[in-house]
């Protein structure tokens, strides 16, 4: 299995090449990275890119499913906030 | 010789694609994951094979030997990371589709347009999973997502996991969850043991041609015994506790038709809990299409898997959740009717076969009302619009609407990211008899693309050599 490095929120997270970035953020022990309008917390929740649940944002692009993309060496992963409303 | 189009890389796509093939059509296969193999098939990627993959899996062989004849057949092409986004109808024939290809999500896709003499969509179903108060907390998953990130990626969702919902899916991934080294605290089946017997233990006999579907269930009934996992019927899980993220859960027993029963709660400690309550078709490009649909849901089809518009067939879980072997079967008689040919004696027979073990799964496992009960009014049944149950129904209480649409505007349920792929059964079932009925599933962009590729694909799409 050879590794790889991204980025998360500016700090270096090792992941495993082929790996999604939900699953990256999982196995380093992170299960919500972003908050809803409200506020609330949220990570994975179906897995297969159908709720959009685990958005993102990936390289300054916001918005991407971490459990449909795989993650790639040197990506840039910011977790989002919902605007306010 | 026929241009046939088939979407979904799943078993009904593959079978599909290869049955039109070997009736000699052309055909281009649509997935929208980087492999074939769909949900069902879904495996380790090609930068970190396992040897063992096989042992993950039921009909491991027959997966590799579908892909092996579809992916080096030149009268085959198969489009991978293929995230198809509309359908524009036309009269008497099948619609133009239009894809984007490349990493999800991404801001720089390739735009491709499908113009087939045949459609077949097999674009398969998701999870369905009921609110309860806390079902948002980080922690909580669908079982399919635990099955997903163990198969697909080798990750636990957690160290202490309940399992709960209804349905055999429930046991497929406890199997999946102890082999990722997961400690699964306890099984819990809403289904009671009297409906459990009824909907599976009814004219045995006429399942005995389904008899590897009863070899699966003793297999994952070993799992439970050898690693000590308790397995209860007749019970939910009725709210999830935590702040930032899941610690324990409330099971409760169930009358027969779903509701709580007052002091039979339980709380039990874990980190994660899985649940699943069946599944829904993923009709969208379906209903774009113009497909008629049946009162459950899925999309009407005849005997030949034709649908409702001229040249567009079906399969697999579109038609009515019924498992791999329904879907495989339909898959064929699709492919070779889209072909033009006559589907094959054999395929007919065992669709005939796995039809009525998909009944008996709805008689055992179906959702009944009851669990409307164990929804309170500040429970978010919307999760990307955070929208409670007392806000739905106080919307339509104050308004006094009977539509759908003008209740989703007024309190944005549906309208978040997801565009109620989650939330929509939830929501026309908690408004049931308030509303018109109406279905949630339309949704016209089937999946979401940025404005920059848009624009871009509009480009393409009127050049002169695209109809």
């Amino acid at each position: 299995m050879s590794k790889i490095r991204i980025e998360v929120d500016g700090r270096p997270v090792e992941a495993v090449a082929g790996q999604s970035i939900a699953a990256a953020l999982l196995a380093a022990g992170r299960t919500s990275w972003r908050r809803t309008r409200a506020g609330r917390p949220r990570g994975v929740f179906c897995g297969i890119g159908t709720c959009f649940d685990c958005v993102v944002t990936v390289n300054d692009l916001r918005d991407v499913r971490a459990c449909q993309r795989r993650a790639a060496d040197g990506d840039r992963v910011e977790t989002q906030e919902d605007d306010r409303a | 010789m026929p241009d046939v189009l088939v979407i979904g890389g799943g078993p009904a796509g593959m079978a599909a694609a290869r049955a039109a093939r070997e009736s000699g059509a052309t055909v281009t296969l649509l997935e929208s994951g980087d492999d074939l193999g769909g949900q069902y098939w879904r495996h380790l990627p090609a930068q970190r094979s396992d040897p063992d993959e096989g042992k993950w899996h039921h009909g491991w062989q027959r997966f590799l030997d579908l892909r092996a004849a579809l992916v080096a057949d030149p009268g085959c092409e198969v489009v991978t990371t293929a995230h198809v986004w509309s359908v524009d109808r036309r009269d008497g024939r099948p619609p133009l589709v239009h894809a984007l290809v490349g990493p999800p999500d991404g801001g720089d896709r390739t735009p491709r347009t499908f113009d087939p003499d045949a459609l077949v969509l097999a674009t398969g179903a998701q999870e369905r999973t009921l609110p309860f108060p806390g079902w948002d907390l980080p922690g909580v998953f669908t079982a399919g997502a635990a099955q997903a990130l163990a198969k697909g990626e080798r990750v636990a969702v957690g160290r202490r996991v309940l399992v709960a919902g209804a349905g055999p899916f429930l046991l497929t991934a406890v199997a999946s969850l102890v082999r990722v080294g997961a400690q699964v605290v306890g099984v819990v089946e809403a289904a009671d043991a009297k409906r459990l017997a009824k909907g599976w233990a009814t004219k045995p006999w006429r399942l005995a041609k389904a008899s590897h579907k009863a070899t699966e269930l003793v297999g994952y009934l070993r799992v439970l015994a050898a690693n000590r996992v308790p397995y209860r019927t007749g019970s939910a899980v009725v709210a999830a506790h935590g702040t930032d993220r899941v610690e324990a859960v409330t099971v409760a027993r169930l009358t027969p038709d779903w509701s709580p029963v007052p002091g039979t709660e339980r709380r039990i400690e874990v980190d994660a809990v899985c649940v699943s309550h069946a599944f829904v078709p993923r009709t969208e490009l379906a209903i774009s299409t113009g497909c008629a649909l049946t009162e459950d849901g899925s999309v009407q089809v005849d005997d030949r898997q034709r649908t409702t518009v001229p040249g567009v067939l079906t399969a697999g879980e579109l038609t009515g959740i019924g498992g791999v072997d329904l879907a495989l079967a339909e898959g064929r008689i699709a492919g070779a009717v889209a072909a033009g040919a006559e589907p094959d004696a054999r395929d007919v027979k065992r669709r005939a076969v796995f039809r009525e073990f998909a009944t008996r799964l709805a008689a055992a496992h179906g959702v009944r009302p009851g669990w409307r009960s164990w929804v309170d009014d500040d429970t978010v049944v919307c999760r990307c619009e955070d929208v409670t149950a007392g806000a739905l129904r106080s919307a339509a209480e104050l308004t006094c609407s009977k539509g759908l649409r003008s209740l989703k505007l007024t309190t944005r349920a549906g309208l978040g990211l997801c565009q109620g792929r989650t939330c929509g059964r939830a929501v026309e079932d908690l408004l049931t008899g308030v509303l018109d009925p109406g279905r949630t599933a339309n949704r016209p962009i089937a999946a979401p693309l940025r404005l920059g590729e848009l624009a871009e694909h509009g480009r393409t799409c009127n050049r002169e050599d695209v109809p």
